[in-house]
């Protein structure tokens, strides 16, 4: 598997260390072009943008391409960030796959399962990772943001952020870095019922990270991801420090609460199971976000003995 | 959407899917009218969106005019889990030797459909024995492989190549209407080794809706929540007395979570996505405005790249425009607080620093 850390930042004594070119699907779209030059503002190198039919063109001074295929030959960029709207996201995902696409980070909401099965499929065949779709995104505090997510929540430090929901990762690492504790990695796996990275998979791409001091999972109602990567922490003798959080208990069941992967059907996707499950791997749930520093210096404490 | 049992037994029929005679109606006047074409005895069943009607007495037998006349009306009155009867489906029995059980469901961890099946049918799949489980991929069931499932749930000369034929149609279905479940509990085996769908459960992808208007006739849903949809908005109605409006679904059900903990009820769950706009929190103020049970709105909106300024307008032009005239209680994260604070300083509006002051300011507002 890649390393997200290197796909992200390279190694020390790259030319484009810590400037690894990106490209935007989607660059002229409302919010894709509220974000690009969100994005630039915060350092991250984009390179080139892609919507059908404004080729040739620019927008802030970055070029525009028909296609990630272009996108991708003239820049030689290895990650994606698309904004299409959902019923273009098969079409869109499968063009920067097969354009050499080694990360793709797809923040459309409300993306029909069958196509996001589809793409994840052809990914795997690539040997290339998808984050979302419905994601806010991934990002390494003051190196480098892709996504829609608030700067000022972030600061650099050593503690990794996995969480299903954007606003709730906005949240819990605001409260982080308000305690001191900053972050080395931050990644939105997405509410939908199927993600492209789970929280498994982001688990095992940075639980060897040297740097690596914790991690909070943010997790909510719906699914088994928080269940079985529980039983993952248990089975691999991970033991750095993990906090967790998960909203939803209070939540009706057979209801859809906003996210698509978020419905309880009997105890399947229950908070009850989740925080039993996580209980059981030693690993304490917050019972509100403001909560989290607090268990997480709490373990650290622990930890250092 | 989960299509309740007459419309996931529409979609069979039209599959080739065999189902046992049967007619929907909605009031006594049309039900006397099945009633009298099926001809007694018969099964009257309660259409609503939840399993566990038996356990409910939501589905009796009847045997004459003069139980039907009660327990038509009764059923119909009825509310199960707190879903009420949406329709009635009257039916005709089958005799039968065997409950057998059989799904296509999208397993969100192997991220894969998978076929459950078992030769001990018609309880709730949570009770369901000896089940055989197979990973089908995107939905496809090939013929070997329903071949080798029929057979490990022990069936026997004809209800084998009976079964197959179900499964794969089951299948097609699953694959075109881009189910995420499609459940067939139980399925009968007749005294003559054929088969019959006593029950049905479909839900669909409802981000798929798109491409599927032939579904539109069976969404159902109530004009508050179709008002939200258009607007890009999620409402789910509760039975509090605070409305929880939020952006983002994690925040809101955190919200949501921390409200209940802390003693109050909430009306609904809005979630008025990722954004937040003057244009879209008035919106939902609207949205709110005409739920008569609300006392109070708990506002969490998590901005960040969103001017806490931009939302207080909302709520001026909400109270300008006489919109609401209720309490509302505010945590807005994000830039320019102190001037948001200003402009609301004079309105039935206040601004918290945290959720929780918030939270327990719109607990004890209510209560007054």
């Amino acid at each position: 598997m890649n390393n997200i850390f290197e796909l992200l930042q390279g190694r020390q004594g790259d030319p484009d260390y810590k400037k690894k070119p990106v490209i935007v699907q989607g660059i002229t779209g409302k919010f894709g072009s509220l974000h690009t030059k969100l994005m630039v503002g915060y350092g991250t190198n984009i390179v080139a943008g892609v919507t059908p039919g404004k080729g040739g063109q620019e927008f802030e001074g970055v070029p525009i391409y028909n296609t990630a295929k272009e996108a991708v030959k003239a820049t030689g960029a290895k990650i994606s960030i698309l904004f299409v709207p959902a019923k273009f996201f098969l079409g869109a995902a499968v063009d920067a796959l097969d354009a050499g696409i080694k990360l793709l980070v797809a923040i459309p909401e409300h993306v029909p399962v069958r196509d996001t099965m589809t793409v994840l499929e052809l990914a795997k065949k690539n040997d290339a990772i998808m984050i979302g779709p419905n994601t806010p995104g991934i990002m390494i505090p003051e190196v480098i943001k892709i996504g829609i997510m608030p700067a000022s929540s972030f600061r650099a430090g050593d503690v990794v952020v996995l969480s299903k929901s954007g606003t709730l990762m906005y949240e819990v690492s605001h409260n982080l870095t308000e305690a001191g504790f900053g972050q080395c990695l931050t990644l939105g796996i997405g509410g939908d019922p199927i993600n492209g990275t789970t929280l498994i998979d982001a688990f095992d791409m940075v639980k060897d990270y040297p740097d690596l001091r914790g991690i909070v999972v943010v997790g909510e109602i719906g699914g088994d991801a928080e269940e079985t990567l529980a039983q993952h922490v248990i089975d691999s003798n991970f033991e750095k420090p993990i906090v967790a959080y998960v909203a939803g208990r209070a939540a009706p069941k057979e209801k859809r609460m906003g996210h698509a992967g978020a419905i309880v059907y009997g105890n399947y996707g229950s908070a009850e199971s989740k925080v039993s499950m996580f209980n059981k791997a030693n690993i304490p749930v917050a019972k509100r976000p403001a909560e989290v520093p607090m268990l997480l210096a709490g373990k650290f404490e622990k930890y250092k003995d | 959407m989960r299509l309740l049992e007459y419309q996931a037994k529409q979609l069979f029929e039209e599959y080739g899917i065999k189902i046992p005679k049967g007619k929907t109606s909605k009031n006594i006047e049309q039900g006397r009218n099945v009633a009298k074409e099926l001809g007694f005895p018969f099964v009257i069943k309660a259409q609503v969106p939840v399993g566990g009607r038996g356990k409910a007495g939501a589905i009796q037998k009847c045997n004459n005019a003069d139980e039907f006349e009660l327990k038509y009306s009764q059923i119909l009155d009825m509310t199960v889990k707190g879903e009420k009867t949406r329709a009635i489906l009257l039916e005709k029995m089958a005799e039968y030797k065997k409950e057998l059980y059989l799904s296509l469901f999208l397993n969100r961890g192997k991220r894969c459909y998978t076929i459950i099946t078992s030769s001990e049918g018609g309880v709730e799949i949570e009770s369901v024995k000896n089940q055989i489980i197979r990973e089908i991929g995107l939905g496809n069931v090939e013929k070997s492989v329903a071949d080798e499932v029929a057979k490990a749930i022990g069936l026997k000369d004809n209800t084998i190549n009976e079964f197959v034929d179900l499964v794969q149609r089951l299948s097609k279905l699953t694959i075109e209407k881009e189910a995420e479940l499609a459940e067939i509990n139980p399925v009968a085996v007749l005294n003559d080794g054929s088969i019959l769908a006593l029950d049905g459960k479909i839900i669909t992808d409802d981000n798929a809706s798109f491409r599927h208007p032939e579904l539109a006739k069976f969404q159902e849903r109530s004009e508050l929540e179709e008002k939200a949809e258009k607007s890009g908005f999620t409402l789910v109605e509760l039975d509090g007395n605070i409305a929880v409006v939020g952006n983002g679904a994690g925040l809101v059900m955190s919200t949501l979570d921390m409200l209940s903990d802390n003693g109050g009820k909430a009306a609904c769950f809005l979630d008025v996505g990722g954004g937040a706009t003057t244009e879209s929190v008035y919106e939902a103020l609207t949205l709110v405005s005409k739920m008569n049970k609300v006392k109070g709105i708990l506002v969490n909106l998590y901005g960040g790249i969103v001017k806490t300024t931009t939302v207080a307008s909302a709520f001026i032009k909400a109270y300008d425009e006489k919109l609401i005239d209720l309490p509302v209680f505010a945590r807005l994260m994000g830039a320019e607080s102190d001037k948001a604070k200003e402009m609301l300083r004079n309105t039935k509006t206040k601004l918290f620093d945290s959720v929780e002051a918030a939270i327990n300011a719109a607990v004890i507002g209510v209560r007054k």
